[in-house]
């Protein structure tokens, strides 16, 4: 069965729009890491999420072929056009705090471990897609992922298992995240369609692979894990919190100020 | 901007086959999270396939101070050197 495109334009800008947006988040740490090294390895993540960004947004423009390249799908969408999870736009102050916070680092590293786990588990997989193309951007992607997996492994192991307000922070941090994971795993008739066509990952799947890595990560890191309870989603149907907005602010300023700028 | 962790000096192998070169040090707070750091910072480019890491603390160096003692008296000791020797006519086999 032939996939429609529309489909995969979708499935693509998903991918996309979570290390799209994830790349500007990290970014936010250049220049501010706790140490010039860490500040060198952020930096490496962010730009290795925009690299996986760039060939999936520009994948999704071609298969739409409406003419919009990859600047016009990152920088000329509104926000309740992104189809990236809630997870990836949440502060690197955590989800409750209030614009302009300035990051914690641990936030920042749970965030990580949960993104880095589901993107190289779906990567994992995705390299066997009936879709050369997301095959072929899942092979470049799935070693960085376990980099970054393993980066944030290393630091939720040290901050939990470490001072009492290292371990105090990181466990909050956990905490307040934990929610968000949920609509990683969320799925609909979208990705059910795609996946019957061998094109895309069901995220369904990748709950219970996902927790046997992250639960040992946090048990040994002496940290609790959270109860599954509530569960807020939205983000693959646009529906987005107000985090989004001011990211894109600052993300797209420039391109809607001086259109094609380059430099 | 370092908080204080301690100082690792880094060693990469550029390919198999040559030997280990130290390229430079940095700070973290133990040896798991400098090879990840070395990793970041020194091997961005594919400069290595191998890397070490190894505790600043741990290094004994020779001292600036004893520079002549260690290293002078062996200026003027040419027959160290093997072109220092002259191989005899119809030598074989050396």
């Amino acid at each position: 069965m032939t996939p429609s495109p529309l489909d995969v334009v979708e499935y693509a800008l998903r991918l996309g729009d979570d290390a799209l947006v994830a790349a500007q988040r990290l970014a936010d740490w250049s220049a501010r890491a706790p140490e010039m090294e860490e500040d060198v390895a952020l930096s490496n993540i962010a730009l290795d999420q925009l690299g996986v960004a760039r060939l999936l947004l520009t994948y999704a423009g071609e298969v739409e072929g409406a003419g919009r390249d990859e600047d016009a799908l990152a920088y000329l969408r509104s926000d309740a056009e992104f189809r990236n999870c809630l997870l990836v736009e949440l502060p690197n102050a955590g989800p409750a705090a209030a614009v302009g916070t300035p990051g914690d680092f641990g936030v920042t590293m749970a965030k990580l471990l949960a993104l880095a786990a589901y993107q190289w588990l779906t990567y994992e997989r995705l390299v066997a897609s009936t879709d050369g193309h997301l095959a072929a951007v899942a092979a470049k992607a799935r070693k960085e992922s376990r980099y970054h997996l393993d980066h944030a492994t290393q630091w939720v192991l040290r901050l939990g298992d470490g001072t009492e307000e290292s371990h105090r922070r990181m466990q909050a941090a956990v905490d307040d995240l934990w929610p968000y994971t949920h609509e990683l795993f969320a799925t609909d008739e979208l990705v059910g369609r795609l996946s019957e066509a061998g094109v895309a990952v069901d995220p369904a799947a990748l709950r219970a692979p996902w927790l046997e890595i992250v639960e040992p990560v946090l048990a040994v890191a002496t940290l609790d894990r959270p109860t599954d309870g509530w569960a807020p989603e939205g983000g693959r149907r646009g529906v987005h919190t107000e985090h989004l907005s001011y990211l894109l602010g600052e993300m797209q300023v420039l391109h809607r100020a001086h259109p094609g700028a380059r430099w | 901007m370092s908080t204080g962790e301690p100082l690792f000096e880094v060693f990469v192998r550029p390919r198999r086959g040559l030997a280990h070169t130290h390229v430079g040090s940095l700070h973290a707070p133990d040896a798991v999270i400098a090879l990840r750091n070395a990793r970041d910072v020194y091997t961005r480019r594919q400069e290595g396939v191998s890397i070490w890491v190894v505790p600043a603390a741990a290094i004994t160096a020779s001292s600036p101070d004893e520079k002549d003692a260690f290293f002078d008296p062996a200026a003027d000791k040419v027959y160290r050197h093997p072109t220092f020797y002259e191989v005899p006519e119809g030598a074989q086999h050396i």
